[in-house]
């Protein structure tokens, strides 16, 4: 049992990313458009969206 | 834009708004050095190719840095460089196929709520799993080390969870207790944290039994309903603030040296002259000193017939200006106008309904003594019988934990979410969870007239009647000016072959009409006894007429045109075992002829503090009334009924005052409501019957001291489950059919009755 209790801290480290990822795209503004964001897909322009309405968040 | 023919009925009730540079410029910020920035509303913007077209036309015109459409909040954010001005973007647009309209950011400050509730969610899912995945190896029965390391690893996970997730619910809690009052998030509050302390007593003696898991996951249940509720109300409030902005941000006002500067409303004070272009509103209560136009003023008095604006006439504060160019004094400031006169009233009625309590709240202060009482009585109860104080305060806490309100935290926000949904999904946008709880419990319905029950444009009788040639020949007339009955005839005259006359020179005189000249003919539409030569040669009951060198063309008639569905509205609502009433600020005869058609009793003339007072009678009568609104007029009533709806096209403080704003033409919006609202109310007790039911099953076993860590868990989760499930069943159900007859009233009436 205690042979695999080095994958404790892996769970762990994953989970954390996860979550650390998921609070840098919350800030970075990825839900604020979620329509529009499956439409531009189909755009054909390189496509960069710009930092605007909420700075603070 | 052919993909968003289906938003077509919404531009329909956006009434016409106009956005000069000047506007821009007060509604914008300055965001970098030499760079603005302004956000435009959009309501039309529906699908992919409608972002592309407004970006591309925006990205396009000279200075603008970048354009950035948001299709889920229906706005653009451009940023332009500001040295000469804003470039045309209300036009620009408009040429593109959209209305648009000014989004004032300053008072879009974001109160960071929702973040700060998805933040927490976040956290409190990471913590609840991976505690979880720890837990389901100690109930597996792991050893004895390996359990006491596992519950050191919990709490090293639970701690920072707890403080982050967990201060929403503290803070609320505390606030609540210092006023001396209770609600849901006390015994929340109180459970979760002694759970989590009893688990840190439990994991430094080495016990067996830590409830780490429970009181995460229990956060983690609870904020999700706190976030759904949250969004909710969030989305309603967003669209309703994208509608337009009626009232005038500013005014052009004329300087000692007769230069014009372009002030804000708040800076405008009485004495000053103003000069109001045609189409524009009126600042601030003024007299007018010049000019000669007429007003619509079916918003703030509820009259659907234009009146007549001459040197000496007073006008209010929010009126539009339909035909000429105006000088105006002002004769107050706008916080002495009509409007906020309007929204002290609104204010004032308010109070009187701050005392209704939530559904979830009232449940609270019942549950939460009564689950404290049962904790105690445990305690005291294995204290007498046993003398283990440990065992006792083990088994009390077990007892607050598995009666924490999980279910009952999620029963009624999780059921007004989802009818809030459905609502959203008819067009009907909703405030807030409340609103739904006291629309449910509603006897009586009160409509206002003008803008609510008929639409604020008139309409031509019988176009099809009239021969095309003269019909088009004054549609081409009609096109130079913004008279309702102008708009009508332009209207009508879509899809007909374009006049061959070319006109000259057109002019328009108010309260008459226009007179256009072609060659040596000259034509006038309007009155028919100012266009005729010879007043009796007027032909039938036309309340316009075409004429040729004062020879008679065509007549057209208007009648006021009932919302679409505003019969089986009613009908429906009286189905439903609802009074219905008309209580309208225009005169009896217009009024009479609506409610006729309706069968519906009703009062005219009423100004809008015997409004707010025909409300209180009825709600001391013991009937709880339901005020549909739009005017400036019907403010202080939205605000002193028990719940109230206006249009998408009411006044901007009537939008704020209302619970619920309806986007669509259709008046089936209403019946829709109460019935989801009653559907709702239906579900939320059911869901709080089940949530008493789990009690009914899990305390006894709870007191009995059988609860065991994995017991807790399931339990709570199992009851969670099965009220979101209940929840869902409000997800079906139909929305409002297509409207089969337009209803329109006979005959010319109503229009020709006012004047």
């Amino acid at each position: 049992m205690k042979d695999y209790f080095y994958l404790i801290p892996i769970a762990f480290g994953l989970g954390l990313t996860a979550l650390t990822a998921f609070m840098w795209s919350l800030k970075a503004g990825q839900y604020d458009d979620l329509d529009g964001a499956a439409e531009r897909i189909l755009h054909e322009e390189t496509d960069a969206p710009i930092r605007t309405t909420q700075p603070g968040r | 834009m052919g993909c968003c023919g289906s938003e077509a009925e919404l531009t329909a009730a956006l009434p016409e708004a106009r956005s000069s540079d000047e506007e821009v410029l007060l509604a914008s910020r300055i965001v970098a050095d030499g760079m603005r920035q302004a956000d435009l509303s959009v309501p039309t913007m529906h699908c992919g190719a409608c972002v592309r077209t407004i970006e591309k036309a925006l990205g396009g015109l000279a200075g603008v840095q970048s354009a950035r459409a948001n299709l889920s909040t229906k706005r653009v954010t451009v940023r332009w460089h500001f040295d000469d001005g804003p470039p045309p973007f209300v036009k620009t647009l408009s040429r593109a196929g959209f209305e648009a309209y000014l989004f004032d950011v300053e008072s879009d400050k974001e109160d960071g709520a929702l973040s700060e509730l998805i933040r927490a969610l976040a956290v409190a899912g990471f913590a609840s799993s991976n505690i979880m995945l720890l837990s389901v190896s100690i109930w597996s029965g792991a050893e004895a080390d390996t359990r006491d390391l596992f519950h050191w690893l919990s709490m090293t996970i639970a701690l920072p969870a707890l403080a982050y997730s967990g201060r929403i619910f503290f803070r609320s809690g505390w606030r609540a207790l210092r006023h001396g009052r209770t609600n849901m998030d006390v015994p929340i509050s109180l459970g979760v944290l002694l759970a989590f302390g009893m688990s840190v007593y439990e994991t430094v003696q080495h016990g067996p039994h830590a409830y780490f898991d429970a009181s995460i996951s229990l956060l983690f249940f609870l904020l999700i309903g706190r976030t759904l509720d949250y969004m909710m109300r969030e989305r309603a409030r967003l669209a309703v603030r994208s509608l337009v902005q009626l009232a005038a941000r500013g005014a052009f006002v004329v300087q000692a040296d007769g230069t014009q500067v372009y002030l804000p409303v708040e800076e405008i004070l009485p004495g000053m002259s103003i000069m109001l272009g045609a189409g524009e509103r009126v600042p601030v209560d003024a007299t007018v000193s010049k000019g000669d136009s007429e007003l619509d003023v079916a918003l703030v008095s509820g009259e659907s017939v234009p009146l007549r604006a001459t040197v000496g006439s007073t006008v209010r504060a929010g009126t539009l200006n339909l035909t000429g160019p105006l000088t105006l004094v002002a004769t107050a400031k706008a916080g002495n106008s009509f409007l906020a006169e309007m929204i002290r009233m609104m204010e004032a009625a308010e109070q009187g309904r701050s005392g209704y309590r939530r559904i979830a709240d009232r449940a609270a202060a019942l549950y939460a003594p009564v689950v404290h009482v049962a904790a105690f009585l445990t305690f005291i109860g294995w204290m007498v019988a046993t003398g283990d104080l440990h065992n006792a305060i083990t088994i009390a806490i077990a007892v607050l934990i598995i009666t924490c309100p999980c279910a009952l935290g999620l029963a009624v926000p999780i059921v007004q979410v989802m009818a809030a949904q459905r609502l959203f999904k008819n067009g009907i946008m909703v405030k807030d969870g409340s609103s739904i709880e006291r629309l449910a419990e509603i006897d009586a319905v009160i409509f206002d007239k003008t803008g609510t029950l008929t639409s604020a444009a008139p309409r031509l009788v019988s176009a099809e009647h009239i021969d095309s040639a003269s019909l088009s020949l004054a549609a081409a007339l009609a096109l130079h000016s913004r008279h309702p009955y102008s708009q009508a005839l332009v209207e009508a005259a879509a899809g007909l072959a374009p006049s061959p006359v070319v006109f000259d020179d057109i002019t328009e005189q108010a309260g008459f009409g226009l007179q256009a000249q072609s060659g040596a003919t000259v034509y006038r539409l309007g009155k028919p006894s100012w266009a005729l030569a010879s007043p009796e040669s007027i032909v039938g009951a036309a309340s316009v007429a075409l004429t040729q060198n004062g020879q008679w063309m065509t007549g057209f008639c208007f009648e006021d045109k009932l919302r679409t569905d505003a019969a089986v509205a009613v009908v429906k609502l009286k189905q439903s075992g609802l009074r219905v009433e008309i209580v309208s600020g225009d005169r009896k005869e217009p009024v009479g002829l609506v409610a006729g058609a309706l069968s519906v009793p009703y009062r005219s003339g009423v100004t809008p503090n015997e409004k707010v007072a025909r409300i209180k009678a009825l709600s001391a009568a013991g009937q709880k009334v339901f005020m549909v609104g739009d005017g400036l007029n019907d403010t202080p009533a939205l605000g002193a009924a028990h719940a109230s709806m206006a249009p998408a096209s009411a006044s901007d403080v009537g939008r704020c005052a209302a619970d619920f704003v309806f986007l669509r033409q259709s008046l089936l919006a209403i019946p829709l409501a109460v019935s989801v609202a009653r559907e709702a109310r239906r579900l939320i007790r059911q869901n709080l019957a089940l949530a008493v039911a789990y009690n009914v099953v899990a305390v006894p076993i709870a007191i009995m001291g059988l609860v065991t860590p994995l017991i807790a868990a399931v339990a709570m989760s199992g009851s969670s489950i099965l009220v979101v499930a209940n929840a869902l069943r409000l997800k079906g159900g139909e929305g409002i059919a297509a409207s089969a007859a337009p209803g329109t009233i006979s005959a010319a009436a109503i229009l020709e009755a006012a004047e």
